[in-house]
This record gives structure tokens, sequence and C-alpha cells, in this order.
């Protein structure tokens, strides 16, 4: 192995352990992190007992459990908890596919914190926010050129909040023309969607219809054109897929789903293959997203603040929801006076930090920088690929019978899993050990067995892709010569392996603990 | 302390390297034996076993003499309780059978068995459902989906159940060659029945997708809930085998045969595991819709373990009216997702293929093709 090699597996890696206790075990009573100051006679005496302006039935009968802390013990607790994270900053994240990890310029988070952005407040007059709204406009005004549609708005605050945003809008313009629910009432996705376009479909009403891909990847036309019939309302998908692989039939799709008069919506959260080489209004497509989180780069990584603007043509602008940022020459305001939109679909006008974030990134790279992306991330997916494919044991491509691929791949563990018991998950944990922080599977279902999903955008180095190739193929040889070590990691990290599969029953499954007692309560009830 | 039964049979398998294309039957074992093969069974089981290894004191292995699973298990360290009695180099099925039900007799949690489809079948004669099993797939036919994907991880699903950590039960295929079709010839499966095997999908033969997918109880109930608000007055309904059409009996609070047809009509059992002639007589003139399900790990609709529904049954309620359902966990579990249809009548195996739909949830339907 060459030196350069050496360095990048990092053999002595090791994350800070801190035997943290929580903060409610710090402490002792009395002690305080800041002492204010006692207030002045008159001051005390011109408001009077402040206690009192609070209504007797909300007064609390004891005072609240707080933590009492001196400031050095919070400063340091919450320090070292920051070294027992994993984030960008301090990892190569490569792993984290689908999620298109992606630097974020330090210039842009100081500009999305200057006092002027964390100041604002959505409740100011129009005529005091202008900046702001002409960002948000202009924002809409790239996002139309990008992707070809005639209207954008950025109230959606996520992904699935901009696809959910179109299957309403979807569903408003078939109801206008009489064929609501009664009529029509099937949405048809593929299985390589991401979920949430199966999940907003649902939540809009419609039923579903999935296809699923033959042996190249993807669904053939023959099986979309079983799907459609006079009950299709719309198609909802994801292309390129999880698979990095772009549907070459999906113009055809669109004049399928269009000639049963549905509607044709591209989930285009991950546009990072694609961005300004095509564009989804002339592959047929009548409304499109984005995660600016993703493409348009802004930090995130499980439940950071997203964005998900949401577009579409002109014949649908009017369905876009309310208030629009608007401009008539002179200033911009926020248009309400829409009768024919679907409402609101999230409070205010959407997350404005990562919107400026976004706007800084497109501006600084140009309409050619924006080429050059997914030139650059398509070339780094190939090379990461070769290497893999060719170095690593016990890996394989999903589909290998198409390898014409963008900028991602789902690999396939199967192999090693067979030869050695080894599984995905402990592999991913066993990566941790060298300092990988994120690990992406697979969306839901596994369609390809034992999956990894790596996804070396346009930001990542030569050295960062042959580091995180050098740490796969060293995990793989590992996996062979002792699987028990790799199951039972990560050795080096502040917590060690932990009973997850628990966690991920679906009997433990809930969106809140009130959903989780009444499932709980239900199913304790039911006969089985 | 949880008791784990072991069951090898050492001859599964032996007629594979030589080329005999199965096992069963003195004849066979001899001339395997002639043409000089060696058992792998044993081989295999070990290969299993030794995944447990860790836990040797954790549970009561609990085993039968010599070649069905003493040897093996002694060997690598294991001091387990051997019951039963065997003819050294001469076991049968019925030896299968008997260390089965002795250790059903015995409460044993699970039962690891070495094996190939013949072994299974025995193994269901014996004890049927009453007992979790998991095969080590050791023999020349695999095609039940009641084996795990190696002998490896049938010995890891093995410790996450007596670990307590795979606790959802899932009932799978036991398939073998139909021997009657064999004779004239013709390679056909067959269902024969279900056990109840631990529910982790990653570590089963044919079912090797895994995630966290939802619960297949939660998609059969939903697609029963879809199949039963669809039914319509005076039709009559053809119930296919399986345990996905069974949740549509359970619903209508209904007997069931499981691997038999049943037929509904207004909510009501109109018949009972019919045969082809009777199905015949019942739909004669009548507005009908079949109800079928895919073989789990194969995708066969239509003249596997459902030839009561002949060519002239399908054609009468015409191919219009089949009505597909399958959960998506089944569907991940067929080759290439698609479906198979071997109704014996090259004409309508010919109608039938293409893309079809197939109920999925209460609300979802999938496209596969049928080929």
């Amino acid at each position: 192995m060459s030196k350069a090699k050496r360095q990048l597996l990092k053999h002595r890696y090791h994350q800070a352990v801190w035997q943290e206790p929580l903060m409610y075990e710090l402490g002792s009573p009395g002690e305080r992190g800041i002492l204010p100051p006692v207030l002045e006679k008159e001051i005390r005496e011109a408001v009077g007992d402040v206690v009192s302006l609070v209504p007797p039935g909300m007064i609390r009968k004891e005072p609240p459990r707080l933590p009492e802390v001196a400031q050095p013990q919070v400063v340091r607790h919450y320090i070292r908890l920051s070294q027992e994270t994993s984030g960008y900053d301090t990892s190569n994240d490569i792993a984290r596919g689908t999620s298109t990890m992606k630097y974020s310029p330090k210039i842009n988070e100081r500009l999305a914190n200057v006092p002027e952005i964390l100041d604002l407040h959505p409740l100011q007059d129009e005529s005091t926010v202008q900046g702001i709204l002409e960002i948000i406009y202009k924002l809409g005004e790239c996002l139309k050129e990008i992707s070809g549609m005639d209207a954008f708005t950025c109230q959606p605050p996520s992904g699935s909040w901009g696809v959910f945003t179109n299957a309403r809008m979807l569903r408003a313009y078939q109801e206008e023309r009489g064929l609501g629910l009664d009529k029509k009432d099937e949405i048809i996705t593929t299985i390589f969607s991401h979920p949430c376009c199966h999940a907003v479909s649902a939540v809009a009403g419609y039923k579903l219809v999935t296809l699923y891909p033959d042996e190249t990847g993807f669904p053939n036309l023959t099986n979309l054109q079983a799907a459609v019939s006079e009950r299709t309302a719309g198609m909802i998908l994801g292309c390129p897929d999880d698979n990095g692989i772009y549907n070459p039939h999906v113009e055809a799709f669109c004049d399928t789903v269009h000639a049963v008069g549905g509607l044709c919506v591209l989930d285009q959260a991950n546009a990072n293959g694609v961005l300004g080489v095509c564009r989804a209004r002339e592959a047929g497509f009548d409304m499109v997203h984005f995660n600016l989180h993703k493409t348009f780069s802004s930090p995130h990584g499980m439940a950071g603040p997203g964005s998900g603007p949401a577009g579409c043509t002109k014949e649908l602008e009017k369905y876009l929801p309310v208030p629009m940022v608007a401009f008539d020459g002179k200033r911009y305001f926020l248009d309400y006076n829409r009768p024919h939109s679907i409402g609101k679909v999230s409070s205010f006008y959407g997350n404005v930090q990562v919107v400026l974030r976004a706007y800084c990134w497109i501006m600084s790279l140009g309409a050619d920088g924006l080429r050059t992306v997914a030139e650059t991330a398509v070339l780094n997916n190939k090379y990461l690929s070769k290497r893999l494919l060719s170095e690593v044991r016990g890996l394989a491509m999903g589909y290998p019978q198409n390898d014409k691929r963008l900028h991602e791949i789902r690999y396939s563990w199967e192999r090693l899993k067979n030869e050695t018991g080894v599984d995905t998950w402990s592999l991913f944990r066993r990566m941790a050990d060298y300092g990988i922080g994120g690990y992406f599977a697979s969306h839901e279902p596994w369609v390809v067995p034992e999956p990894m999903t790596p996804e070396p955008t346009e930001t990542f180095s030569k050295d960062d892709i042959d580091e995180f190739a050098e740490i796969v193929k060293q995990v793989a040889e590992e996996a062979y010569s002792d699987p028990h070590f790799v199951k039972a990691a990560p050795h080096k990290r502040a917590v060690h392996l932990t009973d997850d599969d628990r966690l991920h029953h679906f009997t433990q499954l809930a969106t809140t603990a009130r959903a989780w007692y009444r499932k709980h309560r239900q199913s304790r009830g039911e006969k089985r | 302390m949880k008791k784990l039964g072991l069951i090898v049979n050492p001859l599964a398998g032996i007629g594979g390297r030589v080329a005999l294309k199965g096992s069963d039957g003195a004849d066979t074992v001899r001339k395997a034996f002639a043409l000089g093969a060696t058992p792998v069974s044993p081989k295999r089981a070990s290969e299993a076993l030794k995944r447990l290894c860790c836990a040797k004191d954790a549970f009561e292995l609990v085993t039968y003499p010599g070649e069905m699973g003493e040897d093996v298990s002694v060997e690598l360290g294991f001091s387990p309780t051997v019951v039963g009695s065997i003819e050294k180099g001469r076991t049968t099925a019925n030896e299968t059978k008997q260390a089965a039900r002795h250790m059903l007799g015995m409460g044993v949690a699970l039962i690891l068995f070495a094996g190939g489809d013949g072994t299974a079948r025995d193994i269901y004669d014996a004890v049927g459902g009453d007992v979790l099993v998991i095969g080590i797939p050791s023999g020349v036919k695999i095609h039940s989906g009641v084996f795990a994907s190696s002998p490896m991880a049938a010995g890891e699903l093995a410790m996450l159940y007596l670990a307590g950590k795979a606790t959802r039960v899932a009932e799978l295929e036991v398939m073998d060659i139909d021997e009657d079709a064999f004779r004239n010839g013709v390679v056909k499966g067959k269902l024969y029945g279900y056990l109840k095997v631990p529910d982790e999908s990653r570590f089963i033969q044919g079912a090797k997708a895994g995630g966290h997918v939802g619960s297949d109880e939660f998609y059969v109930r939903a697609i029963a809930e879809r199949i039963v608000q669809d039914m319509r007055p005076d039709c009559v309904y053809v119930v296919g085998s399986g345990t996905t059409t069974r949740a549509i009996m359970e619903k209508l609070g209904l007997p069931n045969s499981l691997l038999g047809i049943d037929v509904v009509e207004n909510g009501t059992l109109k018949a009972s595991d019919v045969t082809e002639k009777q199905l015949l007589e019942i739909l004669k003139g009548r507005e009908a819709e079949i109800i079928v399900t895919p073989i789990g790990g194969q995708g066969y609709i239509f003249g596997r373990g459902n030839q009561q529904l002949s060519p002239e049954v399908i054609r009468m309620v015409g191919v219009e009216n089949i009505k597909i359902i399958a959960t998506p966990g089944k569907i991940l579990s067929l080759p290439a997702q698609l479906l198979r249809v071997d109704t014996g009548d090259a004409e309508l195996d010919e109608l039938l293929r293409g893309p079809r739909r197939v109920i999925t949830a209460f609300s979802e339907t999938a496209i596969l093709e049928v080929v």
C-alpha cells in the first residue's frame, strides 16, 4: 500500500468518549449559569408584583424541574456532546447517498446568519422586507430557468412537502375539470421513487399503482400502459432514481399518462446528476420540485431545516399555494388574491435561510457552473464505482445489466453477506471506526439485497473518494477475515453496538408518543 | 432454558454432485454411493451449528443419534440431549418424521433441520405448523420457502430467535416436485403446505430483500379488507389456496382450507376444498371471480398447488375476472418480481401472460408481468 493510501485509511482514529451524563444529572440545587442583577427599587415599584399578572389558574403550584448548572459546565457539556457526533465538518460523508451531501460554503452560512436575516419576522410589513422577498422571488426565477417550468413557490419547508404540494395541485386541477376522486382516483409511481411519492399520493386521497423495474433497472413502457386507465389522475416519480438510472423512456411515460388526461409530476429532490443538462419541462412533466438542501447546497442530514420549492407550468400556476411572492415592476409583495389556490401548505413563506443559501450558491456558480456540478458529480461516481467494483471483495452493483449510471449507484453486499454472515449495517458500523459519519443503505423497501448507496457529489475531492474506497475495501476484507469483529463494531465510537432492531419493529414506530400509546392500546384490545 | 431441536437428514443432497437430481428413495441413495457420492448435509448442518457455538450454555440442544445430529453436535463441543434410536447408515424419511414428533413432544422452541424439499415435507407431515422450524439448505431440491439462504444464515436466524430477537412468525411454503408429473417427464413444483418459520426475511431463501418493510401481516389484512369491501352480491368468489387468501376467509368469519379452494357467495361459504368438477358445476352460468396469490419465492399463480383451477375453470370465469393479491414483501421474494403460469393449456397461458394488476394493500396495486 502506498504512503498516500496509508494516510487515507485512519487506523488510529478514535472518537471522543466522554461518558457525559444527562444535563439533569449535572450541577447541584441552587447552582446557576447566569445571575441576573437584582432589580432596582424604582423599577420594582413601578412594575409591581409581576407574578400577579399571571391568571391564578395558570400559575404552577411547583416550580418547573429545570437543570441547575453553572455556565462552564453547560458549555463543556454541549461541546463534549458535539465531539461525540459526526457531521460534514468532521467526516467524509460520501456514504450518505441520495441525500446529496455537498459542501455548503461558509460564506453562505455567514450571510444566512447576519442580523438582517436573523431578526426578520414573518409578520413584518412588506415594505420593510423587500430584500428577502426579492431573494425568494429571484430564487423562483432561477428554478424556473433550471427546470423549464413557469412558476415556483418556496413555501414547502421540506422535499416531501414539495411533492405533497404538487399532489394537491394535481387534485385541484382534476377536480376543476369534474374529475374528482369518484372518477380519477389513481396515481402511478415506481418502486424506486422516494417513498414520499407513495405517501403524499395517499395523503392527497389517491390510490397507488406501483411499477417494478425489469432487468434494466427501470420499469418498461408495456407495464405503464397496463397501469394507465381513465381512472389515472397522474404519475409521480423520481428520475434519475436511487440507482442513478435515468429512464430513457421518460418522455413516452409522460405522453402515455397525458393521453388519459393525467398529469405528470417529477420528484427531483436530487437533481445532482442532471443539473444544467436536461429539464423536467422538456421531458414532458407538468410539475416538479427540488430539495434546496440537496441539489442546491445547504447543511442538512436528518432533521436539518429543509426547503422543497414546487414548480409547475403556466396552466397549473393558479393552483400554487398562497401567498405567492410577486413583483409588480416596482415592489415585491405577497399575493393572496388567488381564488384557485390550494391554500397554504405551511405557515408563512418557507425556510428563508435555506432559500438564501441556495440563491447565493446558484448565483456564485452561474449557468455554466451548474452544468459543471452535474458533470463532476457523474465523473466522481464513475471513478468511485470503478474502484469499488474492481477492488472490493463481495460487492456488486444492483441491476448490473445496466451500467449507464449518473450521480449514484445502489450496490449490493449480498455476496459478502452470504459468504461471511456480515450484513450491510455491520459494515456501516465498522466504517464508522474509520471516521465515516453517515451511511445510507436504501429507501424502503429493499429491492436490492443488502444495499449500500454512496453518492460522491461534485464537491468531494479525489482524496475523499479514494479514502472512502479504501475504507470500503478495508471493512470488506475484515468481514472475510474476522466477521465477528465486524459484527460487533463500532469499536472506536462514543456509542457502541446498540440493539436497534426493536426500534425499527413496526409495533414501536409512531409519529408521537401519544400515537404510540394509542397504537398500543388498540393492538392490545384487538383480537389476532 | 429453551430447547433447540436439530435433525440432520444424512442422505439429503447426496444425489446432487453425481447428477441424480434428487436423493429420495433407497435406490437413488444406493446409486449415489455407487457413483462415489459423499454425504453433504452433516457438513452443512455443522456450518449452521457453528453460529450457535458462542451461546452453547444458553439453550439445550436436543438431537437424534449418530449421523442425524449427535455426531456434528459433539464434534463442535456441544453436549446434546440425544433421544430416539436409529439404525446407523440406514435412515429413511421415517426417522426424520419420528425425530420431529419426538422433539415436538419434548417442547422444543425451534427445530433446525438439514435437508432438502423432501425433508421439509417429512417435517411438515410429522408436525405441521405446531412448532417453529428453520431449514438448513442441504438438499438437491430447494424450492420450499422454509430454508434459510445459506447454512450460516440458518444458524444466525436460530441464534436471533433463541436470543428473543426474532419474534415475528411467517408461514412459508413447503414445496416439492410433483411426483406424478415427474413420472410423465414434466418437472412441476407442488405446494404441500406451510411450516412456521421465524420471520426475518433477510435470512430466508427466496426472500432476500429485507429492510424494515412493514409487517406482512398488516398488508395481508389490508388486502383482505379491500377484497371483502369490493365483493358484489350474487357473484361467486373462488378463493385460492395460501395464507394471503386465508385472510379473506378470516375477514368474512368463514372456515377455510389453507391448501384447498373455497367458494364464497353473498358472504357465506358455498363450498369448501372443492375439486375441479365441483367448481365447474358451481360456476355454470354464474358471474364469478377467482382470487389467487402467487407462491412466495416462485411466482406461480396457476398450476402449482391449485390444479383445481383448471384451464376450463379459468376460461369459465374469464381471464378478466381474476384478482391477484400479494403483499409487497412477497412481491420482493419473487425472482425478478415476475409472475408465472403453467395451467397445462398453452393457449390459456399465452392469454394470461403480460402485465397484470396485483392488489398489494387496501388502496394499492402493483403492475407485475406474467411470464
